[in-house]
């Protein structure tokens, strides 16, 4: 019923639910999610925003740590980092796991 | 609802039982497995030990929010904060509720868990919520579409 927590998640697991509750960050990560990394001029291509307002979105994410950006010449790079979005589901899973238990026991407790 | 955990569940007992089973302190520590200081007051801090076995050092703490007899009982509090070496007083809570409706043969019990995010639900204007089947589906649908 309790295991500790997933230590890749405990730096900022707030970060990463914040960053993840908005959908052009989604949009973003969805598109990103095929591993190949994309400069911000490829990922403006077809999103409706300014590409100021893209970079902020980015930047969540990076700082989420749900991308990693690197910067090749002039050009900057996002690329999509499984591992915190992973860990994200398996501590939701954990809680729904947890009441599913306890709902368990509370149907024991009230029905004879 | 969006970003939240929601459970379901159809009792075969009567709204009052389960609303006994949920406010009082003591019923409430049998089936959650905690042991519980005093009687659930609104607007006060409810403490306790957890009793499940190899926990029973684990501090208990919620804030009860709301009790409105016999529908509706809320609390806020740090799901799944268990590692002593860790002070969790930091982190933005979240806030469970119970609700309750009678039916033919008992009481249908909604319990969510929301605020994962730390953005209560009910604050984030309508463009920013997920409409299919929320961000955690989205979590799922991402994870999924990496491993495929």
């Amino acid at each position: 019923m309790f295991s500790h927590r997933l230590s890749t998640f405990d730096a900022n697991p707030t970060a990463v639910f914040a960053a993840l509750g908005d959908p052009t960050r989604l949009a973003l990560l969805a598109r990103l999610s095929d591993g190949q990394s994309r400069s911000i001029a490829s990922l403006s291509d077809d999103a409706e925003i300014s590409r100021q307002a893209l970079t902020k979105h980015l930047r969540v994410l990076e700082n989420a740590g749900l991308v990693r950006s690197e910067r090749i010449g002039r050009e900057t790079r996002f690329a999509y980092q499984a591992e915190p979005v992973k860990a994200a589901r398996a501590y939701l899973d954990q809680v729904s796991r947890q009441w599913d238990d306890a709902l368990a026991r509370l149907r024991a407790a009230v029905e004879d | 609802m969006t970003n939240a955990i929601e459970k379901e569940i159809d009792l075969k007992a009567p709204v009052e039982r389960v609303w006994r089973a949920i406010s009082d302190h003591v019923a409430f520590g049998e089936w959650f497995r905690v042991k519980i200081d005093g009687p659930f007051v609104v607007g006060q801090p409810a403490t306790g030990h957890i009793t499940y076995p190899g926990y029973e050092n684990i501090k208990w703490e919620v804030v009860i929010q709301q009790m409105d007899a016999p529908h509706l009982f809320a609390f806020t509090w740090h799901p799944y904060a268990i590692d002593p070496k860790v002070d969790y007083s930091g982190e933005t809570p979240t806030r469970v509720e119970f609700r309750l409706t009678p039916t033919a043969t008992g009481t249908h019990l909604v319990i969510t868990e929301t605020g994962f995010d730390a953005v209560p639900a009910h604050r984030r204007p309508d463009a920013l919520r997920m409409n299919d089947g929320g961000w955690a589906q989205q979590i799922l649908n991402i994870e999924t579409h990496v491993q495929s």
